[in-house]
């Protein structure tokens, strides 16, 4: 075979699509002067006791590789942090791994439980990830796609409508990213009859737990029945301001845990250690500055939320996570147009919808997570550019 | 004085920024811009908010540079007021920016501001040393504000951020 014909990039690789995400990326960072309401992460730097704990891990030496599953003192912090935040008992030895990000932890724990050709269920519009994965683990993505009049909750007739004899699991995700919509316990445990019913699992991706605002958070696996079947996925990132640090960890059943760890000690050894002993510290001591920051995301939504309502974008107002997820379908444009108008005449960066999935077409992410001014100006920016429409 | 939640939410957001305009004032506690300014208004009248400040860096200023000087007093204490008398005596100067009765090797804790160096001196030993019951005073200089009343001045806090990502 010639060159020219021949591609050495694999066949499920190369049918990935290039993350909607990277292309407003690139198109955003050629312009100057832009607010930028197209991060999905926090305006916070991350706490100063747990850059300082990091910064004196390093001072007295420890630089080497930590247990495969993460520094045991870090895993009994998760786990207490688990059974105080959440009524969650998990075992430190044995059910709890430290990861490179949730990220590593949605990876492992699609690789550890994905047979060739098995579907698993994507709720829609979602993180830009899930679908590749499942995808990269051998398995078929199968979108669920909620709806904006529901304000974006998974209703469990939705769930009936694609379930088949090859579904093994079902990935959740609230708060939500890009909704920020939050199921709460009534909405968790409807779904758990499904999941129980159809035998399903559930990768329960709980990274912005610590950021809802209105209800008590209700953790998946605390639903009766459910910790048998699930897959706790979360994070240091969002609640705690660390996103740079990549730093997650997943808690699950002995079996399931232990698959995911198999992998883990072949592709990655164990997580970074200066982010683990910065870790310890967060858990122990940083209760203060996330709810501090969890005040002041508050503060922002109710601001942001309402000024897209009054300046003509209809908005739910979401429970958790830091995005506001305005209806653009006002303007007749769609998402991409939209967005990439939005960013060229008026420099404000948004995400548009349709890369979280075909039910987020009609939609744009906007974060909130940037200074009170700088949603100020935003809203201002906006609202010129909706009134030349 | 026991606060309502509300009334809590909006002393914070306030302390921090004393310029925030009404209505995202309002929107951020989620009330309307009556209740907002009811609440804004009753604290203000109940002394909870005393005044609203702001924080000046002199030092860019041409011709303001100024200094400021923390000066320890020892003073003697009068039977009946205590230190409060001469308290009163010493913060009623206009020069005088704050005083704090302190514990431990001095007894009163007096911030000055004044335009020179020989402007503070000539306060501390025209008029303070010369007060009937201080004892003693010693003079510290300010040579740089590095954070203010829990602002830091000239903070790098630029968003570093990049500007799209997941
Ligand atoms: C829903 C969701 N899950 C996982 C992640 C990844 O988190 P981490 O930084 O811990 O890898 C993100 C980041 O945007 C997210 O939004």
């Amino acid at each position: 075979m010639t060159r020219a014909t021949k591609t050495y990039v694999s066949e499920t690789v190369s049918r990935l699509k290039p993350s909607g995400i990277r292309r407003f990326f690139d198109l955003a960072a050629s312009m100057e002067g832009v607010i930028s309401l197209g991060v999905g992460e926090p305006d916070f730097v991350t706490a100063w006791s747990v850059r300082e704990a990091c910064i004196l891990s390093l001072e007295q030496g420890y630089t080497s590789y930590t247990a495969n599953a993460g520094l045991l003192e870090l895993r009994q912090e998760i786990s207490s942090y688990l059974s105080r935040k959440f009524g969650l008992f998990y075992r430190p030895e044995g059910e709890v791994l430290v990861t490179v990000g949730a990220s590593q932890a949605l990876d492992l724990a699609l690789r550890a439980i994905v047979n060739p050709g098995d579907e698993v269920i994507v709720v829609e519009p979602s993180f830009v990830s899930y679908g590749p994965l499942v995808a990269l683990a051998g398995g078929v993505p199968i979108s669920v796609r909620t709806n904006g009049a529901d304000q974006f909750k998974l209703r469990p007739q939705q769930i009936e409508e694609v379930v088949s004899s090859r579904t093994k699991a079902l990935i959740l995700c609230s708060p939500n990213n890009p909704t920020g919509t939050v199921l709460n316990q009534e909405d968790l445990a409807a779904i758990a009859r499904l999941v129980e019913k159809y035998d399903l699992l559930v990768i329960s991706d709980e990274i912005y737990a610590e950021l809802t605002y209105d209800e008590p958070y209700t953790s998946f696996p605390a639903v009766e029945g459910m910790r048998e079947r699930t897959i706790l996925v979360s994070g240091f990132s969002k609640g705690f301001a660390m996103t740079g640090w990549r730093l997650g960890f997943v808690a699950a059943p002995e079996e399931v845990l232990q698959a995911m760890l198999k992998i883990h000690q072949y592709t990655m050894m164990c997580a970074p250690t200066m982010a683990q002993y910065g870790a310890i510290e967060a858990l122990k001591n940083g209760e203060h500055d996330v709810d501090e920051m969890r005040k002041s995301y508050r503060r922002r939504r109710n601001y942001f939320v309402q000024s897209l309502n009054d300046i003509g974008l209809h908005c739910h107002l979401p429970g958790g996570a830091f995005y506001a997820f305005p209806s653009i379908a006002s303007t007749g444009m769609a998402s991409e147009q939209f967005a990439e108008r939005l960013l060229l005449e008026e420099k404000v960066a948004v995400v548009p919808g349709s890369v979280f999935g075909a039910s987020g077409e009609g939609y744009v992410r906007c974060s909130y997570a940037s200074s009170l001014e700088q949603l100020q100006e935003a809203i201002k920016r906006m609202k010129r550019f909706l009134s030349r429409l | 004085m026991k606060l309502t939640e509300k009334e809590l939410e909006i002393v914070e957001i306030v302390e921090k920024n004393a310029r925030i305009p009404l209505d995202t004032l309002a929107k951020m506690t989620a009330l309307t811009v009556e209740e907002a300014e009811s609440i804004l208004k009753k604290l203000e009248e109940t002394k909870v908010i005393v005044q609203y400040a702001t924080i000046v860096d002199w030092r860019k200023i041409d011709g303001h540079e100024g200094v400021t000087a923390m000066i320890d007093v020892k003073v003697t204490p009068k039977r009946g007021v205590g230190f409060d008398e001469v308290a009163e005596r010493i913060y009623r100067f206009p020069e005088v920016k704050s005083v704090y009765l302190m514990s431990g090797a001095y007894d009163l804790s007096v911030v000055i501001e004044g335009r020179s160096m020989a402007e503070v001196a000539h306060f501390v030993s025209e008029k303070l040393s010369t007060l009937d019951s201080v004892i003693s005073t010693t003079t510290h200089f300010i040579l740089k504000k590095y954070k203010h009343d829990g602002t830091v001045f000239d903070q790098g806090d630029q968003d570093r951020r990049i500007v799209v990502a997941p």
